[in-house]
């Protein structure tokens, strides 16, 4: 069976301009002052207090459809993938697809899949536009990442957003050669309904989840398409810290020189459904024609997808049409505990 | 306890909240935002809507203390006039650190963001604001 393709017109991404130093966060909650040291992390991107997944998709959206250079109009369906969404019923995806100029005949839902619902996305836009069905669809991953204070999750729960304009191959910016998906029922992470934080099943993060899927999609992806580790220019994988993604990269036969441009987190921290999406914005920002890129998301759950992406031509002329991952995680400003406390809600106020 | 906002008059305005739009005068060719029934220049309603550039130039801001109790949190609040070339608007500044950084002149460009909660349980009114160029051109 012919494998469906897709390409990637655009891409785009958005990181608040606020950033949280770890070591204030284990001053405050009188951890060792060594003890995320290990994380591979040094600061966090906090979204601003007028700010969530919506505002933040928003930016990274508006940034990937000006790079596709179409018209929003020619959209006609929107994934909004978040594990913090403003409204837990009434779709960020209408709002932001009002707020763009790309409704109204246009599918649109918000997905939910821990940190892999926005990668769902893409992968129902590969087939909606191989098929036929859509001409341009819109995938967006956005989070203000929550965990409870005082959890070692807090060091690295962060905030930003990536998205994607995929439509046919034609013209395209970058194709999805293929592309494949892995999900077991792991209780590595969940949040149940209506609780604000989330929780962890402490044994089940690392190798019954992150690295056991991500592996298995991967190795799937590599062995039906007859490639190896060295045959790729770039490998991205979901990053909940600095420490994991290289791991399972090394793991699989990947070296520094293929991971380092698409490292985000040891900057800005775990930006959740943004996490490796914005990886491969940065990659984008910076690929050349004709290189071979394996992307890697990863959503507790659990599940994994692999995908095999070649850059074209035309990504040359699309990469200054809008500001790079780059302009984002130049653009900083450090807060302290109570700012971020404030901007994130974790200060309970009567309404 | 706070005023929520008029969901139905937030709904009618969205087109010009999010998008931008203002309004050229068919008769003078001047533009205004937001829109209104007549051109405030010449009194005509000859008026098409126009999407306005999202760069602008600040010329003058004020700082809000007293604030609405769905946008505490957001507290100072920084309100602009912008010059956006066609036209000059008033509007909300945002990513503000400090407000020694705004100076005259000084180039912004909007952005979609929370203006308002209605409380816990009500609407979130989103807007465009004006934030410091992230990317000089």
């Amino acid at each position: 069976m012919a494998t469906p393709k897709a390409g990637i017109h655009g891409w785009g991404a958005y990181i608040p301009i606020y950033r949280l130093p770890l070591s204030d966060i284990a001053k405050i909650w009188g951890w060792h002052p060594d003890q995320y040291k290990g994380l591979a992390v040094e600061s966090k991107a906090i979204a601003g207090p007028d700010e969530d997944s919506l505002t933040m998709g928003y930016e990274a959206a508006y940034n990937a459809i000006k790079r596709s250079k179409i018209e929003p109009k020619k959209i006609s369906a929107i994934f909004f993938g978040t594990e913090s969404k403003p409204y837990a019923v009434k779709p960020s995806a209408t709002i932001i697809g009002e707020a763009l100029g790309i409704t109204p005949f246009t599918m649109a839902s918000d997905l939910e899949f821990a940190c892999r619902a926005a990668s769902e996305g893409m992968r129902s836009l590969i087939g909606m536009a191989a098929s036929g069905l859509i001409d341009y669809g819109l995938a967006i991953g956005s989070d203000t990442a929550q965990a409870n204070p005082g959890d070692v999750l807090e060091f690295t729960a962060a905030s930003g957003a990536a998205a994607f304009v995929i439509g046919r191959t034609s013209n395209a910016s970058a194709i999805i050669e293929d592309s494949v998906t892995f999900v077991t029922d792991t209780p590595d992470f969940w949040r149940r309904a209506s609780q604000p934080y989330p929780l962890h099943g402490e044994g089940f993060t690392g190798e019954p989840a992150y690295f056991y899927h991500i592996e298995n999609a991967v190795k799937a992806l590599l062995e039906r398409n007859g490639l190896k580790p060295s045959d790729f220019d770039y490998a991205i994988f979901h990053q909940p810290n600095g420490k994991f993604p290289v791991k399972v990269g090394q793991d699989l036969g990947f070296n520094m020189d293929q991971m380092k441009d698409g490292l985000v987190t040891p900057m800005i921290g775990n930006t959740y459904n943004a996490s490796a999406l914005m990886g491969l914005a940065r990659v984008l920002d910076k690929a050349k024609p004709g290189q071979k890129i394996l992307l890697a998301p990863f959503g507790s759950g659990a599940g994994s997808d692999a995908y095999l992406i070649t850059v074209t031509d035309e990504v040359e002329n699309r990469k200054p049409l809008a500001p790079t991952v780059e302009d984002y995680l130049n653009r900083k400003v450090l807060i302290d505990y109570a700012s971020y406390a404030k901007s994130r809600s974790i200060i309970h106020v009567i309404k | 306890m706070s005023m929520d906002l008029s969901i139905s008059r937030f709904w009618r305005k969205k087109e010009i909240i999010y998008k931008l739009n203002g309004a050229k005068c068919k008769s003078c060719g001047k533009v205004h935002y937001p829109p209104k029934n007549a051109c405030p220049y010449c009194g005509s309603r000859e008026l098409e809507l126009v999407e306005l550039p999202r760069r602008g130039k600040l010329i003058s801001y004020t700082t809000i203390y007293a604030i609405p109790e769905g946008a505490r949190h957001q507290s100072p609040i920084y309100y602009g006039l912008i010059d956006l070339g066609v036209t000059k608007i008033t509007a909300e500044l945002t990513d503000i650190v400090n407000a020694n950084s705004l100076k005259k002149d000084m180039e912004v460009e909007a952005t979609l963001r929370k203006t308002q909660e209605d409380r816990d349980a009500g609407l979130i009114y989103y807007v465009l604001k004006f934030r410091p160029v992230l990317v000089q051109k």
